[in-house]
Formats: structure tokens, C-alpha cells, sequence
């Protein structure tokens, strides 16, 4: 008597330790293999694109705090950029400097809880993602030391950044670079050559390149399908083009490759803090901005590679002290795109460990 | 999958968790043990200082989340302001530090302090008594670096050694 299965939907989240926040997909399965899945999203959604039409340019920075929490900074620094392109403003010297490095800093701390997060669906249960964890701590830690918060840190100002940094902040910084370098070679020997991650991860999920750039897939996602483009490199903004560093990309694009590909970034972000470091000038940290900006009537766009992929603001002005209108483009939302393909003939469990190795934020999906 | 010698990678990968059993332990026993806090500590509350308020609404104003109440009169005789209502909602307070920065006469801080939960919702509001400096609630250096040098240093993890007994 042959076998006969019939579709069955599954509904997996929105409440689901594996969906990292309030997301749910609704799941058709012949089997335990997925046939199609369908994204459902807006648990997490707060109007914060109608919110910043009503607020000033300076008071919708802590909203953007609020889109992908834990790389708050690098979400302030895009929309700085887009508020600074729209408005002319020029920013000193050393507050560029001291964006790059925080920026690069929150790099390390949001890959760091990617990283952990995929290890953690793959079945090494917290023990990597409480090693990053702690390393992620030294991080917050430097981050509470110039901007008073831990999680929405609220610092960077259109026109460069809000306080300059404290005295202790650089010796500790060092410190920090000191240690990190033996931190990454502990998980590589922890996880790179670990059989059980190899055989749940190598092959699993493939995300052909052509496929990636017609989905415009972005960041880590992308660069490990092969494809080389990096905004810091292809479009610098900031003071991005002094530095010196490499973009890595690895070959096959399967969720071993994200996993690597976010390791080796985390090495790339260590090299440019490094020179960020050395060439640091003093001097003011913040341009002369009046408190309510009125930017020209105009339209601006303000991107930036974030740990996700490209963020970015498009802002409209129409000459009055809030946004005519404020649209995001965030990473997470379009890297998710490609899921439906990348789980299609794939297992529930394997689903999971793909869908963890996009790396999403639901607060920036949702906005 | 196909390994040459399976369990190469798992044991090398133990020896990494096995060497962490001889670590110094990283989290602290918090009520007994407590770290410092930053120098510029954006805790729950603001503090007020009543003889340099001018009384000008800049930070009520400036409050995106709109949770500072200030009711002015006109004192004709001395030409100046007279507060007589400030209140500031610690409810919708997000903490964003943008009525301190921007305050013109030096009259907000925020407080060097982080245990600040309530029993009731109605204490969340405070008034221009509660938000005075006291000796429990000291001003915490956000925005004012002179203020901050008064305060003890950050305990920083970095500082903490963690690898060697
Ligand atoms: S800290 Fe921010 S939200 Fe709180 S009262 Fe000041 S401006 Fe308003
Ligand atoms: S901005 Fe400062 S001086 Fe003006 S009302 Fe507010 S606290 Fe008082």
C-alpha cells in the first residue's frame, strides 16, 4: 500500500524561541518537508515612519533607536546622514572619527548576537551565545560610558555626535582590542570545525548569487553568496574611504558561509577601529546646529552597511521642523525575502537554522 | 557529510568550554555586589534645579515624548517667569536626553541612579518637590563633564581579568 501525505499547515510563531521576536510564518508541509511558507509580520509594528512626521528632526533620533535595537548606533548614524544631506550640515573632524569607531564597535556587538543566535537554532544550546554574550558586555559597557544607556544609546546628532568622549573611554577601547582578537580565535576553535555544526549547516540553504541581487538582498547575507559589495567600499560614505580594509566574501552561500562570513567581518570591523584609533584628531565633536532644523524643500537618502545589510532613511522636507516624510528601508524586511526560496524541500529543523541564518530583527521589519 | 577522523573538531572545541571552568566567574550577586554605573548615567529620573529654571519651556518643548508639563505665570514686578507647575511623567520619559542638552540656563540633569520602580502609577508623576537634588539623588554627569568628574569611575568588564586564576 503506497504512502499518501496530504498538506498540512503549520503555523510557527508569532511566540516561538526560534522566530527571535514576534514574527510568524505560516508553514505548508508534506511531511516534515516544507512545501511553502508565508511570512505574517506586524506584531512588533508601532508607526514609527507616521510617528516621525510629527516629531522634530532631533527628537526622531530616539525612535530610530527603536527600529533594530541592538544596533542602535548605526541607525542613528544613518539617519544623521540623511538628515546632514538634506540640511548641508558638515560635521567635524573628530566627531566623523568617533562615528566610525563607534559604529564599527556596533557591528562587532550585533554580529556577535547573530552569530550566537544562528549557533543557538543550530542546536549548541547558549553556551557560544553566552561566550559572545560576555564579550558583547565589554562592548555595552564602553557604549554606556559615552552616551548614560546600554541598549538605546541616543548618541549621534545631525551635525556630528551628542558629548565627546570621556578621557577613560580610548585606554579602555584599548583594552578591548587587546583582548578581542583571542576572544574570536576561542569560537573558531569552539565551532569552525565542529562535525555537528558542519553537518547542519554546509549545503543547507543555498542562496544562488543571481538570486541574491534580484532579490537585493544586502550585507552578510549577500557577500556569502559570493557577491562583492560592500556600501563602506562601493559607495563610502563618512570618512569610510581612508581606512584600509578587505571584504570578505565566501564561496557557496550556504548557512556555514553566513556563519563564517560574519565571523570574518567582525575581524574586518577590529582592523578599522584599529586605524580609527590611531589617526583620531581632537577638536569639537559637534557642528553648530540650531535645536529645530528646517531643512530646504528637498529629498534626501541616507544609507549605510549596517551588521544587517544596507539601512537606509529617505527623508522629505518641506522646509518645516518635522519630516513631510520619513521612509525606512531596513535590511531585515528584504533579506527575508529570499526565505520562501532558500527553505523550499528543506525539514522543519532546517527551516529553523536557515531562517537564523538571515539574521532578522523583528522591530526592524515591523517599524 | 564525510569527515576524516570524525571528532577532532568537537573534542578541540571542548577543551575551549573545559578551560572556562577555570575562569573567574563574570556576572555579579546583585544586591549584595554592585557595579558602578557610568559617569554619564541617563537614569529614570530628572532633576530640577528651582533657583536657575527661568521658567522658558525650551524642554517641554523639545520632549518628543511630550511628558513635561510646565505652567508659567508673569511676575510683572521683577520681569520674570514664575513656575508654577512643572511635572514631568517618568511614565512616558524614554529617556532620550534631548530636554537636558537642551535646557539653556544649566537647570535639568538627569540622576545618578537606576533603582527607581514604584508601587503606583500615580507616583510616576513627579512634581517640582520630588524633583529636587537630594543627598540619595545625586546628579549624574550627562551632558555636564564638570559634574561627572565628581563621580566614581565606571566598573568596566574589560578591566575585569577573566582568564587567568
Ligand atoms: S528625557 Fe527625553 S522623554 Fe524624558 S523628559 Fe527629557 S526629553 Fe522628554
Ligand atoms: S529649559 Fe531649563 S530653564 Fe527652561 S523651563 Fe526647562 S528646566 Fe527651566
Amino acid at each position: 500500500m503506497a504512502v499518501r501525505t496530504e498538506p498540512f499547515v503549520l503555523n510557527m510563531g508569532p511566540v516561538h524561541p526560534s522566530t527571535h521576536g514576534v514574527f510568524r510564518m505560516r508553514v505548508t508541509l508534506d511531511g516534515e518537508v516544507v512545501v511553502d511558507i508565508e511570512p505574517v509580520f506586524g506584531y512588533l509594528h508601532r508607526g514609527i515612519e507616521k510617528l516621525a512626521e510629527q516629531r522634530t528632526y532631533a527628537g526622531i533620533i530616539p525612535l530610530t533607536d527603536r527600529l533594530d535595537y541592538i544596533s542602535s548606533m548605526n541607525n542613528n548614524f544613518a539617519y544623521c546622514l540623511a538628515v546632514e544631506k538634506l540640511a548641508g550640515i558638515k560635521v567635524p573632524e573628530r566627531a566623523e572619527y568617533i562615528r566610525v569607531i563607534i559604529s564599527e564597535l556596533q557591528r562587532i556587538a550585533a554580529l556577535l548576537i547573530a552569530v550566537g543566535a544562528f549557533l543557538n537554532d543550530c542546536g549548541a544550546f547558549f553556551t557560544p551565545f553566552l561566550y559572545m554574550f560576555r564579550e558583547r558586555e565589554r562592548i555595552v559597557d564602553l557604549f554606556e560610558m559615552v552616551s548614560g544607556q546600554r541598549l538605546t544609546y541616543n548618541y549621534l546628532r545631525a551635525g556630528g555626535v551628542s558629548q565627546d568622549l570621556p578621557e577613560e573611554f580610548l585606554p579602555a577601547l584599548r583594552k578591548f582590542m587587546d583582548m578581542m582578537p583571542r576572544f574570536m580565535d576561542e569560537y573558531d576553535r569552539l565551532l569552525q570545525q565542529n562535525e555537528i555544526l558542519i553537518a547542519r549547516a554546509k549545503g543547507v540553504g543555498i542562496l544562488p548569487a543571481e538570486q541574491a541581487i534580484n532579490c537585493s538582498i544586502s550585507g552578510p547575507v549577500l557577500r556569502a553568496s559570493g557577491v562583492k559589495w560592500d556600501i563602506r567600499k562601493d559607495d563610502p560614505y563618512s570618512i569610510y574611504d581612508r581606512f584600509d580594509f578587505d571584504v570578505p566574501t565566501q564561496p557557496a552561500g550556504d548557512c556555514y558561509d553566513r556563519y563564517r562570513q560574519r565571523v570574518e567581518e567582525m575581524r574586518q570591523s577590529l582592523r578599522i577601529i584599529e586605524q580609527a584609533m590611531k589617526q583620531i584628531p581632537s577638536g569639537p565633536v559637534r557642528a553648530e546646529v540650531p535645536h529645530l532644523i528646517h531643512p530646504p524643500v528637498g529629498e534626501a537618502y541616507g544609507r549605510i552597511e549596517c551588521p544587517k545589510g544596507e539601512l537606509g532613511f529617505y527623508l522629505v522636507s518641506d522646509n518645516s521642523i518635522a519630516p513631510y516624510r520619513c521612509h525606512i528601508r531596513p535590511p531585515s524586511l528584504i533579506n527575508l525575502t529570499a526565505l520562501r526560496d532558500m527553505v523550499r524541500g528543506w525539514k522543519v529543523a532546517d527551516l529553523i537554522i536557515i531562517f537564523g541564518s538571515i539574521d532578522i530583527t523583528v522591530g526592524e521589519i515591523d517599524r | 557529510m564525510k569527515f576524516e577522523r570524525y571528532g577532532i573538531g568537537i573534542a578541540k572545541g571542548l577543551t575551549v568550554t573545559i578551560r572556562h571552568l577555570l575562569r573567574h566567574p563574570t556576572v555579579n550577586q546583585y544586591p549584595e555586589q554592585r557595579l558602578n554605573i557610568s559617569r554619564r548615567f541617563r537614569g529614570n529620573e530628572l532633576i530640577w534645579n528651582r533657583e536657575k529654571c527661568t521658567g522658558c519651556g525650551t524642554c517641554a518643548k523639545t520632549c518628543p515624548q511630550g511628558a513635561i508639563e510646565i505652567v508659567t505665570a508673569t511676575d510683572m514686578a521683577e520681569n520674570k517667569y514664575i513656575v508654577d507647575k512643572y511635572e514631568i511623567d517618568t511614565g512616558y520619559c524614554i529617556q532620550c536626553g534631548l530636554c537636558v542638552e537642551a535646557c539653556p540656563y544649566e537647570a535639568l540633569y538627569f540622576s545618578h541612579n537606576f533603582e527607581c520602580a514604584r508601587y503606583r502609577r500615580g507616583e510616576l508623576v513627579q512634581g517640582k518637590e520630588e524633583m529636587l537634588e537630594t543627598p540619595q539623588r545625586k546628579v549624574s554627569g550627562y551632558f555636564y563633564p564638570d559634574k561627572a568628574q565628581k563621580l566614581p569611575g565606571q566598573t568596566l568588564l574589560v578591566e575585569k581579568i577573566t582568564e587567568k586564576r
